[in-house]
């Protein structure tokens, strides 16, 4: 008889399964665990998180410079840029409808289906569509999104408590999903799942965001938050239950500690390996934490994290 | 684990002679619960009750200290398996592995430069706890004078790595060595008793390697027998997944079964298995996120020092509390009642972040800072705790208008909003939107105070 009885949990909750994609695209399906991140011992993870590449649908005004070369001119145009991801294995595209704001250049719905068909032209990888985060332009261009990627099943945002029922109407319509966000509380993401199911989005079409911190800058926030989303959703409660996305990538990138490459201290070292690790390691925290889609912008990043999560996704025998 | 008061109370003489000052023994068993006595106040408890009482009442994880001043590693009686249940108390040592096959000239490099970094965040002091020594071609010669090139920097936490106990005895023999009460690494199967003997010998703490929880709780039970309490273990797992899996298993059965063979901190080493610098420094994260008591990485150097260090000062965070400045008004560079004056949270991360800049820019600048019980200004501004009634009853209190001539004031970017409520709260001032980025603060004032 073994000497120590590693101890199992046992949870009588799961995490909501959530498929993007079809039709003739990918399929992606991310949640479904019976268990704690990575923590093959207590339950099932029937599927890996994943990566979504950040791609913008104008070329960057203010990306540090080594992202901006790692990804070179593929960033003129967003269906190259998807295309590029795509190349580098990235799982998903994440697109930021970033020209649709009002002072970035306040393009048109029509626009914003040109561009979102260009893009799956460019790639059959699922894709994750958000607006400019202003809500009258983010109704606008998404409800045209919708409607112009019909049966694709991509994931529309951002929702928000003040601002989700039109695209949660839309999504249904469309055959989509949400990806909704919420300001840094459980019981916020908790709250908005409720709202965009009462108005009759299924279970199975909702990704939360329950907004991340980077490191140095309220990642140890987020990290709790997406712990006890988790927990909750373990412990039973279907409407913590559904799959979270985490923004490592954004929120590392426009860091002082990512960016600046002059007028810091010596102590912080090399620009192009602190941005880097400042990204990676935002990321593979908060991959531990819960998070099950990651939203990354550097390809070196991208890859890095993959492999890590391939390492962590290989079954472990029993340590005992 | 605390014990309740019934479970004292079984351990205590039931006689209710009140030589404790309380009434009866359940009495003084409720105080002892609460930790409002101590249990020498009676007299008549059993050497074999009172042992019994410590040991049950001992912390599910030992706490370890290796190294005794300076960057000292105090780790273990953690009580929480998620930060968010309690808090994680004792930040991990952060230590450089140098193997003494390595040229002495870029062995002592590599100490001087462990040693001599600093870094400053949120008006923190961080520094790289120490050094791990490790005896690679067994040859003890060269063993010792490794050992010998860390006593430059006598201020740093030691691990000597030797799976032989004659050069680890070498080593130890030095009083200087052993007087910094290094970790000895490691015992194993075949050298336990007599790492043991030197541990004890030296009081120093003892690192215990097997291969696997079953193996590792059997030799911690000898090592323990033969009276080491100082313990650290190596489950011998080495990849991302193994070593999420065990030490996430040692920390469950030191908590929720309180068992004592594995109730000791964990040592890790993320280089062994990565396959670049960047693995290498992820599984650290990983380690310090999850468990870890001592990491001991083989490289080094500021890109990655700065942000481990960040990521363990965050996760190691109380929870509850977010680190936060005294509100006033703080003078950058000697201003004088013309020097511009800016309003920000006292959220320690904006402050500093805040203050860096205008003391980078060198221009003489007033800053308030307004209690926001410690949030940022976003936060703040959305839990109604950074609005214009809030900055005008703290310009108030401050006496602002006593200590500057002129009337503007710059808010944060982020709070654009706020001009107009302000302008409503201050008619005679002028309300400047500054940059949303504290980076932009320098130009900003470059542009609008240059004379
Ligand atoms: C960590 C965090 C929290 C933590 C609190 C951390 C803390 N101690 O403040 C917790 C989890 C507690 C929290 C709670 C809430 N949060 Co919150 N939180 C964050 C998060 C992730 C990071 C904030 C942070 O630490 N920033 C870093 C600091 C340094 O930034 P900063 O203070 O803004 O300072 C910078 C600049 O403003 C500038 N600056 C600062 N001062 C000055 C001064 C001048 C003159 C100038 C020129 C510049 C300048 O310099 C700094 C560096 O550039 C952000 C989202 C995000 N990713 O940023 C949301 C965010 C701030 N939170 C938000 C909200 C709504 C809340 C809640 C109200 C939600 C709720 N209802 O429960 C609560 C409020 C708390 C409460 N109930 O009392 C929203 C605010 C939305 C908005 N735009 O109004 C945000 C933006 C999230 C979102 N996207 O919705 N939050
Ligand atoms: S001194 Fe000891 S035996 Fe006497 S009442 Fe107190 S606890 Fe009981």
């Amino acid at each position: 008889m073994p000497k120590v009885e590693a101890p199992v949990e046992k949870w009588r909750g799961r995490v909501q399964e959530v498929r993007l994609g079809g039709d003739g695209r990918k399929q992606v399906t991310v949640g479904g665990e019976s268990t704690l991140p990575f923590l093959h011992f207590d339950g099932e993870i029937p599927h890996r998180p994943v990566i979504a590449a950040e791609v913008l649908d104008m070329p960057p005004a203010d990306w540090a410079e080594n992202v901006v070369s790692a990804w070179g001119d593929a960033l003129k145009s967003p269906a190259a840029w998807a295309k590029k991801a795509a190349q580098l294995g990235a799982d998903l595209i994440f697109l930021r409808l970033a020209s649709a704001h009002p002072e970035q250049g306040n393009t048109s719905g029509a626009q914003a289906a040109k561009t979102v068909s260009q893009v799956m032209e460019a790639t059959d990888l699922p894709l994750i569509v958000v607006g400019p985060d202003v809500a009258e332009k983010d109704n606008e261009v998404i409800v045209a999104v919708a409607e112009a990627a019909r049966g694709q099943r991509l994931a529309l945002g951002t929702v928000t408590d003040k601002n989700y029922r039109t695209i949660v109407a839309t999504a249904m319509a469309g055959g989509h999903a949400v990806v909704a966000q919420a300001p840094m509380d459980m019981n916020l993401s908790k709250q908005l799942n409720i709202l965009c199911c009462d108005v009759g989005l299924p279970k199975d079409s909702l990704v939360m965001d329950p907004t991340t911190g980077a490191l140095g800058y309220g990642m140890e926030y987020a990290l709790s938050v997406f712990e006890r989303l988790r927990l909750a959703a373990l412990q039973g409660d279907a409407m913590t239950a559904m799959p979270i996305l985490c923004h490592a990538g954004y929120e590392s990138w426009r860091q002082k500690e990512a960016k600046a490459v002059e007028g810091v201290p010596v102590s912080w070292g090399d620009q192009k390996v602190r941005s880097l690790l400042w990204e990676q390691m935002t990321a593979l925290t908060l991959l531990q934490s819960g998070a099950e889609i990651m939203v990354l912008r550097h390809p070196r990043s991208m890859d890095v994290v993959r492999g890590v999560i391939d390492r962590l996704m290989a079954r472990q025998g029993p340590v005992s | 684990m605390a014990l309740t008061a019934i479970e004292i109370y079984k351990y205590l003489p039931k006689t209710n002679c009140k030589d404790c000052g309380f009434p009866t023994c359940l009495a003084f068993a409720m105080k002892l619960a609460q930790k409002g006595a101590e249990l020498s106040a009676c007299k008549h408890v059993s050497e074999e009750a009172k042992s019994a009482l410590e040991a049950a009442s001992r912390p599910p994880i030992r706490l370890v200290t290796i190294g005794k001043d300076g960057r000292k590693v105090e780790v273990g009686n953690e009580v929480a398996m998620f930060r968010h249940e309690k808090t994680f108390y004792h930040q991990p040592g952060l230590l450089l592995r140098v193997k003494d096959s390595a040229a002495p000239d870029k062995v002592a490099q590599e100490m001087a430069a462990v040693a001599s970094y600093k870094v400053e965040r949120v008006g923190m002091q961080l520094s790289w706890n120490g050094l791990a020594i490790q005896n690679d071609g067994g040859d003890k010669a060269a063993f010792l004078a490794a050992v010998k090139l860390a006593q430059a920097h006598p201020e740093l936490a030691l691990v000597l790595m030797s799976d032989d106990p004659d050069t680890m005895a070498a080593a130890l023999g030095d009083p200087a060595v052993a007087g910094r009460l290094p970790l000895i690494y490691a015992a194993t199967e075949a050298n336990w008793q007599k790492m043991a003997a030197l541990a004890k010998q030296h009081k120093c703490p003892l690192a215990v390697r097997a291969g696997g929880l079953d193996a590792l709780a059997t030799l911690t039970e000898q090592v323990a027998a033969a009276g080491i309490e100082d313990i650290v273990v190596d489950p011998g797992a080495r990849d991302f997944g193994d070593s999420l899996n065990a030490l996430t298993q040692i920390r469950r059965l030191a908590l929720k079964k309180s068992f004592r063979p594995l109730g000791y901190p964990v040592i890790t080493f993320p280089g062994e298995k990565a396959s670049s610098q960047e693995e290498e420094v992820l599984l650290a994260t990983q380690h310090i996120a999850r468990y870890a008591g001592v990491i001991v990485l083989d490289h080094f150097s500021p890109a990655m020092a700065y942000p481990l260090l960040t990521e363990r000062l965050n996760i190691y965070t109380d929870p509850q509390k977010p680190l936060q400045m005294q509100a006033g008004v703080y003078p950058f560079g000697k201003p004088d009642p013309a020097s511009p004056l800016l309003v920000t949270t006292n959220f320690s991360l904006t402050y500093f972040s805040v203050s860096s800049e205008i003391e980078s820019s060198g221009f003489p600048t007033w800053l308030m800072v307004v209690d926001t019980e410690g949030q940022s200004v976003l936060t703040s501004w959305a839990s109604g705790k950074f609005d214009a009634e809030k900055i005008s009853k703290a310009a108030k209190n401050f006496k602002v208008e006593e200590k500057i001539g002129h009337r503007s004031l710059v808010i944060p970017g982020a709070v654009a909003v706020l001009r107009g409520e302000l302008e409503g709260e201050f008619p005679e001032w002028k309300i400047m939107v500054g940059p949303r980025e504290a980076v932009g603060i320098g130009p900003f004032l470059k542009q609008n105070w240059a004379r």
